[in-house]
């Protein structure tokens, strides 16, 4: 049986335990519902629960592990003279053989000691997937059984069913915690790999990058160098360049919308502001390639200035665009929540509408204002599509926002979208920089969102 | 008052406000809320006007790929070339080379060719022209050894010359049309035989290496069934994991902990999700690569923070007399929250899903990081083909410079933009229809 016919089994195996659980307990009320604990329904949810959950957790807990547990009985039943003295890689590439001769596709091999792992692989292929659906359908069947012979009329079925979606509750809910451990795990356990190879400090010192690893021995030029500098550099660029767009755009488009605008240009303007919060990622980085660089390009080349094609700018200015929208309601969030007596103490005083928000407003918003320059920080640092289209491969360590920087964002998206294999140093230093972006963009979040949460309930 | 500051009588009691300084003053201030003002409209014009810009590139970079130049060609199915031996074999039908007959038609079409000339001509036809020709023998295999009509698109770079977007002053070296391939189209059209017509390839086929035969339809199949994988793990999970911290959670360190990271993921860049993907679903599960399965998991994981929020604001906008209404009949607490709460709550909690499906939906980094920007010509058929998703196509596409696929590109971005525009337009509406004031 295929996987998605094995839950479609279990989904009418539940469907079915729950009918016969509730006409179970209408039988065993003899026609009086009133005399049951539950109601019917819950015996029928009961019945289901146990027909169904088992069974899905043993199938899932298959699928995930079948492939690793088939992989190395093949390999553990291949002769000696075909693993000894090997390394993963080749062991990796005799395994994917050994599979493309079981499947009958790609590049087979006629070794008959591989044709023989082979057969021995699609054997035991066929014989987990039978055992894997016989065991299945056992399981639920015996957990239909199972509740069945528990109802009666005293069964505390709504008990037991509603302390049952409690728990499903439960995991639901540590699923954002697993989802942090587990983007954390990965990162750092390819990572080290990583810096088994490559020295930590000049990754983190070092003034090169140039992720090109040799594929020959004797091949020049191509030593693979991981100094992150400028790739760091390249990003602060980028951002900076984006931040002098948005903050005071969007500060100033705020205030304007909060404090000057009048009720109909608020409603209107409002919402096309917040349409650029949610234009594709892709479709800005599409804008800066075809419209915004060579604009860009043009300009330099009237006042004489040379820009590269992609250059730093055209990408931060794009960003700064993306992040205006942003910038812009979280600042209004927090200039709203200062309160109306501070206002009308400045008007009181003779202060005019740009005095008082000068001020009294601004300072008096100011924590959460660096809160939200800091989300918004983050969001220019994390920002990924527009730099992998408009901004350079090259890593050039420089402050001109007019020559084409790389930044960490691109680097990942080169190293992981090219054909090396996925153990080479050149992916795995992706990861590695992925735990630097995870981690600066972990405490810039966590800092701005505790700035921001302090700072609404202050004025509470 | 304004005669006593042009020549003051000594007034005895001189007013600091009406000094001919505090007049200065009050001038400057007036001048300085004046400027203010003007950076605020500035800043909203300036934005305003970027999100003109935007839209008028694409549209007006887009709109020429919703039509597609055709080529009528009136191609005569020639028994000796298609069926020598008169089977009607399908089999047989399916291994003609068809590209003779067309190259043929056009040249009949474009009254004769001179010497040398023949592959200038045949490339102003789609290379998929054959298939067409190919598809309408095998539907209708009585029509062999007659004369029919049959519309095939024009090759890109004819369809652009004829769309007027390659000019004829640029040197004939830096174009894509020849003089001599100008003269023909010219006679084409003479003959009535190019027309331009609604561009149906670009929703019926999958990807493909020539611009005139790219579409969008595998990648909008690719997106729906990353879509659906999303949305089924994230919309039961959300509102689980959104019931349980707003009802059922006592305050405490797991607590904490859980909405510490909810708030935390909802800003983690979507490119780390693509890292996760990477490394858990792919090099540890063994799930395959460009699967929308695996695009519709590291979507979810990404959707969950929005769906979670959304759901507890709405959960805990339901007034609490409803619960203590429910339990004073009594209710359990889990059927006040199933029967009642969740119910009203639930207009809020379907907006704030169809939000996080339409960032999902142009979401694009994580999928390019689990292998969906593939090269792919087949649309997918189920969740482990493999496939890409409408932005990821946007991104391929973008990569080639012919103006084919710039233009593509725009095309496809607007169709993105409609189906993203739908999605919010409806989320607004459930709002406006379903919102209660309590």
């Amino acid at each position: 049986m295929s996987p998605s016919l094995t839950f479609i089994v279990i989904g009418l195996l539940a469907i079915g335990g729950y009918l016969m659980g509730r006409r179970r307990a209408v039988a065993v009320a003899g026609g009086r519902p009133a005399a049951l604990n539950s109601l019917p329904g819950y015996h029928g949810y009961y019945v289901a629960i146990w027909a169904g959950v088992p069974a899905a957790l043993l199938f899932l807990a298959w699928l995930v592990l079948r492939d690793p547990v088939i992989s190395s009985l093949v390999m553990d039943s291949l002769p000696e003279t075909l693993t000894a003295g090997k390394s993963q890689a080749e062991l990796d590439l005799l395994l994917a053989t050994i599979r493309n001769t079981a499947a009958g596709v790609g590049f087979a091999s006629d070794d008959p000691a591989i044709v023989t792992a082979a057969g021995h692989l699609n054997a035991l292929q066929d014989n987990s997937r039978w055992m894997a659906s016989a065991i299945v359908l056992v399981v639920a069947l015996a957990g239909i059984a199972f509740a069945y012979a528990r109802l009666g009329p005293a069964f505390l079925a709504r008990g037991r069913v509603e302390s049952a979606i409690r728990v499903a509750m439960l995991v639901c809910s540590v699923i954002a915690i697993v989802t942090t451990l587990g983007i954390l795990l990965s990162m750092l356990f390819e990572s080290l790999r990583f810096f088994q190879r490559y020295d930590p400090l000049d990754f983190i010192f070092g003034l090169t990058w140039s992720p090109q690893t040799a594929i020959r021995e004797d091949q020049v030029g191509s030593s693979g160098a991981f100094g992150a500098v400028p790739v760091f550099a390249g990003t602060l660029l980028i951002s900076a360049i984006a931040m002098l767009i948005a903050v005071p755009i969007g500060l100033m488009s705020a205030i304007y919308l909060s404090e000057y605008a009048s009720r109909r240009v608020r409603a209107v303007v409002k919402p096309v502001l917040e349409i650029l919060a949610g234009i594709p990622t892709v479709v800005y980085g599409f804008f800066a390639v075809l419209t915004v660089a060579p604009a860009f390009r043009d300009l330099g080349a009237l006042v004489g200035l040379p820009v590269a094609a992609n250059s730093a700018i055209a990408a931060g200015v794009v960003m700064g665009v993306m992040i205006i929208p942003f910038v812009s309601s979280l600042s209004d969030d927090v200039m709203s929540a200062v309160p109306r007596a501070l206002r009308d103490g400045a008007a009181g005083l003779g202060a005019t509408r740009s005095e008082t928000i000068r001020q009294v407003v601004l300072p008096a918003a100011l924590p959460g204002i660096v809160g939200a320059i800091l989300l918004a920080v983050s969001l220019a640092i994390g920002e990924t599509m527009i730099v992998v289209m408009a901004a350079g491969l090259a890593a050039n360590l420089t402050a001109n926002p007019f020559e084409a920087v790389t930044t960490v964002t691109v680097q990942i998206v080169a190293n992981l979208t090219g054909d090396t294999a996925f153990d080479s140093t050149k992916t795995l230093s992706a990861f590695a920089l992925g735990l630097v972006l995870f981690i600066v963009t972990l405490f810039l979040n966590v800092f701005a969102l505790a700035i921001v949460k302090r700072y609404r309930e202050k004025y509470d | 008052m304004t005669d006593s500051v042009a020549n003051p009588p000594a007034p005895r009691f001189a007013s600091v406000h009406t000094s001919p300084e505090a007049r200065a003053r009050l001038r400057r201030r007036y001048a300085a809320e004046r400027r203010f003002r003007i950076y605020g409209i500035v800043a909203i014009a300036l934005a305003l006007g970027v999100l003109g810009v935007l839209f008028f590139t694409l549209v007006s970079q887009g709109y020429s790929a919703f039509v597609q130049t055709e080529i009528a060609l009136d191609v005569h199915l020639d028994p000796e070339t298609i069926d020598p031996e008169g089977t009607r074999d399908p089999a047989r039908l399916q291994r003609v080379r068809y590209n003779r007959l067309v190259e043929a038609a056009l040249r009949e079409a474009a009254g004769g060719v001179a010497e040398g000339q023949e592959r200038a001509l045949a490339a102003l036809v789609s290379t998929g022209a054959q298939f067409i020709v190919r598809d309408y023998v095998l539907a209708n295999p009585d029509r062999i050894g007659e004369t029919v009509r049959i519309r095939v698109p024009a090759s890109s770079n004819a369809d652009q010359a004829y769309k007027g977007f390659i000019s004829r002053d640029v040197p004939e070296n830096q174009r894509r049309i020849s003089d001599a391939q100008f003269a023909m189209l010219d006679r084409l059209e003479e003959a009535g035989r190019l027309a331009t017509g609604f561009n149906t390839i670009l929703f019926t086929n999958a990807d493909s290496r020539q611009p005139e035969l790219a579409g969008l339809w595998g990648a909008v199949k690719g997106s729906f069934y990353t879509l659906l994988v999303c949305l089924v793990l994230s919309f039961p999970i959300g509102i689980g994991a959104a019931i349980y911290l707003e009802e059922f959670a006592r305050k405490g360190r797991l607590t904490d902990l859980i909405e510490v990271n909810i708030n935390n993921l909802a800003a983690v860049p979507s490119i780390i999700f693509g890292l996760l993907g990477l490394a858990v679903f792919i090099q540890l599960f063994g799930l395959p690569r460009s699967a929308p399965l695996v695009g519709g998991i590291v979507l979810a994981l990404m959707t969950l923070p929005t769906i979670i929020i959304a759901t507890r604001a709405s959960l805990k906008s339901v007034p609490p007399s409803i619960r203590e209404a429910a339990v004073g009949l009594g209710a359990s607490k889990l059927q006040a929250i199933f029967h009642h709460i969740l119910p009203l709550a639930f207009p809020g909690v379907l907006t704030g899903t169809i939000i996080g499906m339409a960032q999902a939906l142009g979401e694009t980094a994580p999928l390019l990081m689990i292998g969906m920007n593939a090269f792919i010509t087949e649309a997918p058929d189920g969740l482990v083909d493999g496939a890409t998703a409408l932005p990821a196509q946007i991104y391929i596409w973008a990569d080639s410079p012919e103006r084919g696929f710039v233009e593509r590109t725009s095309a496809g971005i607007l169709v993105l933009l409609v189906f993203l525009i739908c999605m919010n337009g409806l989320a607004i509406y459930l709002r406006k229809r379903f919102e209660k004031r309590w």
